[in-house]
């Protein structure tokens, strides 16, 4: 079984999640030529080792959250950067509790 | 050390490589003689005029192709393990060629007439069993991706048709094709050249073919670097030494981005793991294969009466090759949702192999930017079955300099250029 550390929700069943995988910044499609735009949609690192990658919580909060995991090992721990976007709140209910508790 | 034990008594016998015969196997068995190595291990030379990357079906018939064809014998083919490991050795060995697109259905089609003369041409038994292949229809649109592809398939000249209910009876009467089911049977594409073959046998039988003309096999010689200067392949670090070479060809799968990345190129691949399982043998009941693209699950029963059952790939990407206990609940159940009556037939294993997925469900194959370096990759859950065109289309490009007819739409460029191949339809059962 493999969990996966949802900064929403704690640790919880990778089943739960959706695998939205590597993610590389969208290149303005105005001024991207076609094979720059072809590079962005097909071309993969495909690393073997750690990656920082996008999950879908479908079975609980249903946010994207980042996740790194070691792709050979399938070993993970929470990424430095959880969300994807940043906010101005407090951090998650997760990070809350862990600093209300430490 | 068992390897040069195998290598003595070979030379010793003075008939290497044996010709296999009926006579020479009753030969053997009433005299219990050793049988002769199949192929002689070779020190690693310093240099060679092509090295392969993957000693997998794809790579050792590229290599034989090359011995047989071209003339080319001065050729390596490396694998960080042992032959037959990845892939070749973890699929679930099923052949055939209903595809969808006109170019996917001719490069399968000469894939299986190739493998049709192989034990012949080989000298070796691959237990190819042509006992047909139906493909079954849940929903209106599967049937309607079925009649698509039995027209292309038939305009290609390949045996293929959508049948009923009736006939799929006939052809398997175990399987639940009451109303009352789930997931019911409306259909189902018959393709009755497609089958199974013994896996191993295909990758040992193009060892010992491709050894016999002076290909050397090196196993657990793992590739570190490859040197690319001016943009071309100069050379290939191994952990056994460096080997000279201007020619690289990339015939991994599971690994193949990793091959790439040590040349400089950049492919469309992303790496899953595929689950497999097999059951205790029974007595032979399923003649046909089995294929169920809703529920995920394809199912053909093995000369020795294993039932073999596949998935789709995992639902994300990794490089791991352990099994997971959701994988083989779900398999069970949608087998059971097939053919109720294998409820208490019991599991002997289950293992997991590596896919290299492309955006297209197509495989890459031809000349990279690097001068030199080419990839045979990208084969996704699809890569046994088009072993022999693979090594046949790959060894005409090594030697010719240009990727032949049969290959052309797979190149790398199309991802820059736009021009997929797509295969989805006919080429997973995950969608």
């Amino acid at each position: 079984m493999i969990l996966l550390p949802c900064p929403w929700c704690g640790p919880r069943d990778a089943s739960e999640f959706g695998h939205v995988g590597e993610s590389s910044p969208r290149p303005d499609p105005a001024a991207a030529s076609p094979a720059q735009w072809r590079s962005y949609l097909y071309l993969r690192a495909n690393t073997c080792g750690w990656v920082a990658e996008t999950w879908y919580h479908r079975l609980g909060c249903r946010r994207f959250i980042k996740v790194e995991r070691h792709t050979e090992t399938n070993e993970t721990r929470e990424s430095r950067q959880p969300r994807l976007q940043p906010a101005a709140d407090a951090g998650s209910p997760a990070q809350q509790a862990r600093a209300a508790s430490g | 050390m068992s390897q040069l034990a195998i290598g003595r008594s070979g030379s010793r016998s003075g008939s290497y490589p044996a010709r296999y015969s009926a006579a020479g196997l009753i030969r053997r068995g009433l005299s219990h003689k050793e049988w002769p190595p199949a192929w002689r291990p070779h020190p690693v030379k310093p240099s060679y005029d092509v090295v392969i990357v993957g000693g997998g079906v794809h790579g050792l018939a590229a290599a034989y192709y090359l011995a047989a064809n071209h003339g080319i014998t001065d050729v390596a083919v490396l694998d960080k393990g042992y032959i037959g490991a990845g892939g070749s050795g973890r699929n679930t060995a099923i052949l055939r060629s209903n595809y969808l697109t006109p170019e996917g259905v001719r490069f399968y089609d000469r894939s299986v007439r190739l493998y049709q003369r192989l034990a012949a041409d080989l000298d070796y038994n691959v237990m190819f069993s042509q006992r047909g292949h139906l493909t079954l229809a849940h929903n209106d649109s599967s049937l309607r991706t079925m009649r698509w592809r039995a027209e292309v398939n038939k305009l290609e000249g390949v045996d293929s048709e959508v049948i009923g209910p009736a006939e799929i009876k006939r052809l398997a009467p175990f399987l639940d094709l009451s109303d009352a089911a789930r997931y019911p049977v409306l259909g189902a594409l018959y393709h009755p050249p497609g089958g199974i073959i013994r896996h191993d046998a295909v990758v040992w039988g193009y060892a010992r073919g491709a050894a016999a003309r002076g290909v050397h096999i090196h196993q657990h010689t793992e590739v570190t670097g490859i040197d690319v200067t001016g943009g071309r392949v100069r050379a290939v670090r191994t952990t056994q030494g460096d080997i000279a070479t201007r020619t690289v060809l990339n015939a991994t799968a599971g690994w193949s981005t990793l091959i790439a990345d040590m040349a400089g190129v950049r492919l469309p691949v992303t790496t899953y793991p595929l689950q497999a399982a097999v059951t205790e043998p029974v007595k032979p009941f399923l003649s046909t294969v089995i294929v169920s693209g809703s529920l995920h699950v394809y199912i053909s029963q093995t000369d020795r009466g294993e039932l073999v059952f596949g998935a789709s790939v995992d639902p994300f990407t990794s490089y791991s090759m352990r099994g997971s206990l959701e994988f083989i609940e779900g398999l069970a159940g949608h087998v059971l949702e097939l053919m109720p009556a294998l409820s208490k037939v019991r599991l002997l294993r289950q293992w997991a192999g590596l896919c290299d997925m492309t955006p297209d469900f197509s495989p890459i194959m031809g000349p990279t930017p690097v001068g030199g370096f080419l990839v045979d990759v990208g084969w996704g859950t699809y890569g046994f079955k088009a072993g022999p065109v693979s090594g046949e289309a790959m060894a005409d490009c090594i030697a010719s300099g240009q990727s032949p007819e049969i290959i052309a739409a797979f190149g790398l460029e199309r991802f820059t250029a736009g021009a997929l191949v797509g295969e989805k339809g006919a080429a997973a059962v995950g969608h």
